[in-house]
């Protein structure tokens, strides 16, 4: 533990979160159509601080939901099954502009199994992709469209979000 | 916590917490079935064989719809169309299966053991659809999540089972599964169809009439009687087996108010149940199968993942 | 040749012998026992220091598979398996293809016995012909060409009438009657004991009381007739007080176990193995308590293996498929041993039952230690500790419960009219 590096305490990614709200409603010109989809578990959090602080803003609720990843995961065979959790999107996807909302984002193959588990709900219009934090190391074409904070990482390393009671606390570099 | 078993044969082998995991896994599950798309990639490529040596349209039913939500490849082989009719043993027969490298068998045989037989025999995971008179854990598990369904919770009811559990492998399963979630289960039947020791399967109590077992029941669970399997020694015909053993409006009420009324099916109406009860607001049967579904994609899905981690 | 085997502990119950000494053997006859013999020329000598020296054990209870269904067994590995555990004399069950109940199968066994054969051979005739339980075997003619006794063994005489015709007809020719003791009725399509282990196994259950309600029915029916009547493989606590009580008021009946029956319960089937699977089935602890209790005061007489060897793929199959039995020569007698060890009988009362008492119930006129009867002697190292290796074993078949045990106490010399047949140190 004494690798370790702050690498956003509780107000930096307060502020972090405030900035892609902003960055969100200016890209799709407010609220219309726009509803919001954390992915289990860590998104779901943040996905609703987001639409909080977009309340805030616009003084508009927008949709918000959940989807679990568990099912559409590509490692089944060489990792085991994981306890399945619940999907809960109480509305339509058709026609509308998703964010989806996600803590880190490395390889990109959760946000690959997200985007399939999306699309096998319903037609959206279109789906934006916000991270806390993007540490690189893509091994799909996919890059988000709202970051909080960029951190340069090697392979080995690792980025942990602390959360307490579903509030974001602490972001570390883990270095193992 | 992962689930650690290739295989799903009983119940009896299974923690509380596998159970409970499957239960979850059930429910998560069950919300797919809801939707427009009702399929997920999780078992893409797998391959699962639905060996059937006796028939049953709505097993097998079951879990080829659960194969297939999860994107696995199904086949389905029949007793009709198997080779135990050319005297092939089952040894034999699932060498054979084997050499067409299917990840999951899926089996429903006649002679209770017989899945731990072919578990030594084969590489691939094994699920029980009913094994002769011993286990059913699917339909055990699916009794248990449309019970959870309703009351939140399994621990602390009043489960009452009605009917042969000799020849009861749901029973079996039920009451294997059920006790280690904390219910308890009252057991009527004729006594011929009571199975010796049976009590010491778990929390479980026989009762001497069904008026016992019933009252303040929270669940009614009635078994299928089959007058082929029963014959002519264990009762002396349907009609008086009906009278003393049949689930009908007036016996019902001894039971909670709200207590739900179960069966596997299929039913003999007018034998273990009326129909008034059959098609009452008690009646959580179609529930059951409707839970089908949801539960053998859970024993899917873990088991894939069991291979993986032993 | 001649034998003789030092400073063993020899001990014949008939005569009240337990002591150290020496036996001579001279031309397949016993010629001496007692101190410090001392070997002539040309004498093979045997050191026996803390080994038993017994009488050659009989299992009077064997399926030697032999004409028929040599697969699974014939004379000469059955008798090489009986030599490996310790045996001199084998009886064995006419249940083969065809069955022994003509005067040229029985010919046919005890021929080939005496060529090939590694130990006697006594043959048991069938009660009835082809043991279909219909009309009575040629009994005079069976007992005329060697047979020792005659018995349906496998099936049971159903009929009550045909039983009791059968007891009056052997006890006039001097055949003694074997019976196997079953009310297939109740047993059904039973496969294992009926009890808290079959109900949670879902596997159909024999009750106890189908082998208690025909052990009753045939001692009342010998004491009826007034024959005498040998119960074979006495698995129940009610069975072993039906025959207590008929013998306290005299009636002429005798009985044997098999070692399974002291030594395993029900539980041996879990996990579905079929190597657990026999007929009578493994009963239950009060059961292996009551056989043992039956063994102590004498109720029980012999103890005797039900070798019934089958192939692999007749027990590499569902449990319900699979064959009745098990291989039992090469286990039974440290299985035997450790009712000794365990305070159960005394050495004496189990050289009765494995070797005096079916000699006696039988009139083999083997069985004894004393000057000038026929030298079957084995002798028992009660200390060696072995495992039971399926690839060892002398039997062709390997259908045994006990693979993998470890057992303490093995025949070191088996000796058949004073030669020496097997041999291990």
């Amino acid at each position: 533990m004494s690798q370790d590096t702050v690498i956003l305490d509780q107000a930096g990614i307060a502020r972090a979160l405030t900035r892609i709200a902003h960055e969100i409603l200016e890209k799709n010109k407010g609220t219309a159509d726009l509803v919001l989809v954390g992915i289990r578990s860590g998104g779901d959090h943040l996905a609703r601080l987001l639409r909080d602080r977009i309340a805030g803003i616009e003084g508009v609720e927008i949709p918000l939901g959940t989807v679990d990843i568990t099912m559409y995961r590509d490692d089944i065979s060489s990792r085991g099954t994981l306890p399945v959790g619940k999907t809960e999107i109480l509305f339509a996807l058709d026609n509308k502009k998703i964010i989806l909302v996600d803590e880190v984002i490395f390889t990109g193959r959760t946000i690959r199994a997200a985007l399939d588990a999306l699309i096998d709900i319903g037609r959206p219009d279109c789906i934006q992709l916000a991270v806390l934090i993007d540490r690189g190391h893509r091994e799909l074409p996919i890059r988000p469209d709202f970051v909080g904070r960029n951190v340069p990482t090697a392979r080995d390393e690792d980025i942990c979000v602390f959360f307490d009671h579903a509030q974001p606390i602490e972001v570390r570099l883990v270095k193992s | 916590m992962s689930f650690r078993h290739k295989h799903i044969i009983a119940l009896r082998d299974l923690s509380k917490d596998d159970i409970e995991q499957l239960l979850n896994t059930a429910e998560s599950m069950r919300d797919i079935n809801s939707r427009e798309i009702k399929k997920v990639p999780t078992l893409r490529g797998k391959t699962i064989i639905n060996l059937f040596y006796e028939s049953s349209t709505r097993t097998r039913t079951s879990f080829e719809i659960a194969g297939k939500r999860l994107s696995a490849d199904t086949v389905n082989i029949a007793s009709s169309s198997s080779s135990a009719t050319k005297g092939e043993t089952l040894a034999d027969t699932a060498l054979n299966l084997l050499a067409m490298k299917p990840d999951i068998i899926v089996m429903r045989h006649a002679v209770s053991g017989s899945h731990y037989f072919l578990a030594e025999k084969v590489n691939c995971s094994i699920i029980n659809a009913g094994d002769g008179t011993h286990e059913h854990p699917s339909q055990g598990l699916l009794d248990m999540l449309t019970i959870k369904d309703k009351f939140g919770r399994l621990d602390g009811l009043k489960v009452a089972i009605v009917g042969d559990i000799t020849h009861s492998r749901v029973a079996r399963s039920n009451i294997q599964g059920l006790t280690k979630l904390g219910s308890s289960i009252f057991l009527a039947g004729p006594p011929t169809m009571i199975p010796p020791g049976v009590e010491r399967l778990g929390n479980v109590t026989v009762c001497a009439t069904m008026k016992e077992a019933i009252q303040d029941a929270d669940v009614v669970m009635m078994l299928r009687i089959q007058q082929e399997r029963q014959g002519k020694t264990l009762m002396p015909n349907a009609r008086e087996y009906s009278r003393y053993f049949g689930l009908n409006s007036q016996n019902l009420q001894y039971a909670k108010p709200d207590a739900m009324v179960m069966h596997p099916g299929p039913i003999n109406r007018g034998v273990e149940m009326s129909s008034y009860v059959v098609d009452g607001n008690q009646s959580h049967i179609l529930k059951q199968v409707e839970n089908g579904v949801a539960v053998r994609m859970a024993m899917l899905y873990h088991v894939c993942g069991g291979t993986a981690v032993e | 040749m001649n034998l003789l085997i030092k400073n063993g502990r020899i001990i014949d119950p008939t005569q009240n012998l337990d002591q150290t000494c020496d036996l001579l053997i001279e031309n397949g006859t016993i010629k001496e026992i007692g101190k410090n013999l001392v070997a002539s020329a040309g004498v093979q000598s045997i050191d026996a220091s803390g080994c038993y020296v017994t009488p050659g054990l009989i299992d009077m209870h064997v399926h030697l598979r032999d004409p028929g269904l040599e697969y699974k067994e014939d004379i000469v590995s059955g008798t090489k398996s009986a030599v490996a555990g310790g045996f001199t004399s084998l009886c064995c069950m006419p249940n083969t293809k065809p069955a022994i109940d003509n005067k040229a199968v029985a010919s046919y066994i005890i021929n080939k016995a005496k060529a090939e054969g590694f130990c006697n051979v006594f043959p048991v005739g069938a009660i009835t012909q082809g043991s279909k339980g219909e009309a009575l075997a040629e009994m005079g003619e069976l007992k005329e060409s060697g047979c020792v006794a005659v018995s349906d063994d496998g099936h049971p005489v159903k009929s009550s009438e045909l039983m009791r015709r059968a007891l009056q007809y052997a006890n006039g020719i001097g055949i003694p009657l074997i019976t196997h003791a079953e009310d297939l009725d109740l047993v059904g399509a039973g496969t294992m004991n009926e009890g808290f282990t079959s109900t949670e196994l879902g596997l159909k259950g024999i009750p106890r009381v189908a082998e208690d309600i025909a052990t009753s029915r045939d001692v009342l029916l010998a004491e009826y007739t007034g024959a005498p009547i040998h119960i074979a493989h006495v698995s129940t606590l009610g069975s072993v007080e039906i025959i207590r009580a008929a013998k306290a008021r005299g009636v002429k009946v005798t009985c044997e176990t098999a070692p399974h029956y002291f030594t395993l319960t029900d539980d041996a089937v879990r996990g579905y193995n079929t190597n657990a699977k026999m007929n009578p089935p493994l009963r239950e602890a009060a059961d292996v308590a009551a056989i043992k209790a039956g063994l102590k005061d004498g109720t029980i007489d012999c103890i005797a293996t039900d070798h019934a060897p089958h192939h692999l793929d007749e027990k590499d199959v569902e449990f319900d498929v699979a064959m009745n039995g098990i291989v039992g020569l090469e286990t039974s007698l440290p299985l035997s041993l450790k009712l000794v060890s365990d305070g159960v009988l005394t050495l004496a009362q189990l050289v009765e039952k494995m070797s005096s008492n079916p000699s006696k119930i039988l009139s083999l006129e083997r069985g004894i230690l004393t000057v000038g009867a026929v030298a079957d002697v084995t002798v028992i190292d009660p200390a060696m500790e072995w495992v039971v290796d399926a690839d060892k074993l002398a039997s062709k078949s390997k259908n045994s419960p006990f693979i993998g045990w470890k057992m303490q106490g093995a025949a070191r010399c088996v000796i058949v009219a004073g030669k020496v047949v097997d041999s291990r140190s």
